[in-house]
């Protein structure tokens, strides 16, 4: 089956709608229709380039290339989730914390994916390992980001409560446990309502464009399936490893709680 | 009993001290001073240097949770890790006997820590300190903020834990309860431990 491919006319149709969105705004003067083109322009600009540089990667089918690109793609990942934390580790712990388990969790999963069941040849296929590379980082970096912050912020606020914990007896692990449950737990339930809502509530971006592009509904749905157990098993990696790392950067082997190591603000 | 050798941490120090069994010593000095911080150093809550003796065992030489369950530390700011103030306290606890002595209602062990007044926290937090392995007990401001009636119930627990041979290191603001408490005064000052004599 040959996919159904739109033109640059189907996309200024298309692109009509932003302009009636930036139109009506102005018109009602909601003070949005500037910050609509320019985001809408940014798509336009950000996706084509980015088809242009697949496009010549998956012609040449460099490693070396095809390596430079996911090195990019972890640099700006790492950087996210460090941005995104509200109180970070001090010195270099506060990029590599994400930076590590990021790179570990999406390793370990695409690695899993590509042996175990995308069989792709060769295994750097740059078809199958950057797109598949690409949104399990984004998930990983989502599940790692959300529980490391979490994490972080809730140790600040019960700060009074792990303490007397500690003064009482109670050894690190156990005295951060519930925090560490429930950093998991926000880390984790995006990906669950994902798991949970597919095709009830939503038709999955993926599948839908699929479906769109001409496969057939069910094909469609095998690979979203695959799609979601892969990004499930990377952000609960991710997640589960960020924050026992985090739990114990945080404390020392004195069963100590160490705020000291998070950055000054 | 519990000594304290060549401690230092921040401006705090060095500090040697020793506690005998039963004894009740009191520590003044004005905020800032590091009155906590040293209490903090003997729990080893915060990394320091220095090391601190519970008859002759080295806190450095054992695992820092053993070593808190007899070395106790109670801060001025409680803090709640559950929502019911009975899971806070070890199995077993005998509310209905140790609730009321320090002015609390026997149910209270029920209750949604939410409810408590300030006062009812300082002193559940103390209550929850005390065990049969605590052999020093520092206590951070214990009854600042409590009423004379409340302030004498938590000193009469306390003496009972003193004929126990608890000992006590006391931080408090009230030279008239450390009249009452303790047979010897210090006072933190320009990060020295200074003896005060009557």
């Amino acid at each position: 089956m040959s996919p159904h491919l739109i033109g640059y006319n189907d996309l200024a149709i298309a692109a009509l709608l932003v302009l009636l969105n930036a139109a009506l705004t102005w018109m009602l003067d909601l003070g949005l229709s500037r910050t609509i083109l320019i985001a809408g322009v940014r798509a336009v600009v950000q996706l084509l380039l980015v088809g242009l540089v697949l496009k010549t990667v998956f012609a040449l089918a460099s490693p070396v290339l095809i390596a430079a690109i996911a090195l990019v793609m972890f640099t700006m990942a790492s950087y996210e989730i460090s941005s995104r934390q509200e109180r970070r580790f001090a010195g270099a712990w506060g990029y590599g914390i994400g930076a590590g388990t990021t790179m570990l969790a999406t390793l370990l999963v695409t690695a899993f994916a590509l042996i175990g069941t995308l069989r792709s040849d060769p295994w750097y296929a740059p078809q199958v390992l950057i797109p598949l590379l690409g949104i399990i980082l984004g998930n990983v970096m989502n599940g790692v980001s959300v529980s490391l912050n979490a994490l972080s912020t809730a140790i600040m606020r019960e700060r009074p409560a792990i303490e007397a914990r500690l003064a009482l007896g109670t050894d690190r692990y156990t005295a951060l446990k519930p925090l560490q449950r429930s950093a998991l737990r926000s880390g984790m339930i995006p990906i669950i309502n994902q798991m949970s809502a597919a095709g009830v509530i939503t038709l999955p971006g993926m599948m839908t464009g699929q479906i769109l592009a001409g496969l057939d509904p069910l094909e469609a749905a095998k690979y979203q399936i695959l799609l979601l157990f892969l990004l499930s098993g990377g952000a609960g990696l991710g997640a589960l490893a960020a924050i026992y790392v985090a739990v114990w950067r945080i404390t020392d082997v004195r069963d100590r709680l160490r705020l000291d190591r998070l950055a000054q603000r | 009993m519990l000594e304290g050798h060549a401690l230092r941490r921040l401006h705090l120090g060095p500090i040697d001290f020793a506690l005998r069994p039963g004894e009740c010593v009191s520590l003044a000095g004005k905020s800032g001073a590091g009155k906590s911080v040293l209490l903090r150093m003997l729990a080893d809550l915060d990394p320091h240097q220095g090391d601190a003796l519970l008859d002759g065992a080295a806190c450095s030489g054992m695992p820092a949770p053993k070593w808190r369950r007899m070395v106790t530390y109670v801060a001025a700011e409680s803090g709640w890790w559950d929502e019911r103030v009975g899971t806070h306290f070890s199995p077993g606890t005998d509310f209905p006997t140790l609730l009321p002595a320090v002015g609390i209602s026997a149910e209270a062990w029920a209750w949604p820590v939410a409810r408590l007044s300030t006062g009812e926290r300082q002193r559940l937090a103390l209550l929850r300190a005390l065990n049969p392995e605590n052999r020093v007990l520092l206590l951070d401001e214990p009854t600042s903020g409590l009423d004379a009636e409340n302030t004498g119930r938590v000193e009469a627990l306390l003496h009972g834990r003193l004929s126990t041979g608890t000992a006590i290191l006391l931080v408090t603001h009230d030279p008239e309860q450390a009249r009452r408490m303790a047979s010897r005064h210090f006072e933190v000052r320009d990060g020295q431990l200074v003896e005060e004599t009557p």
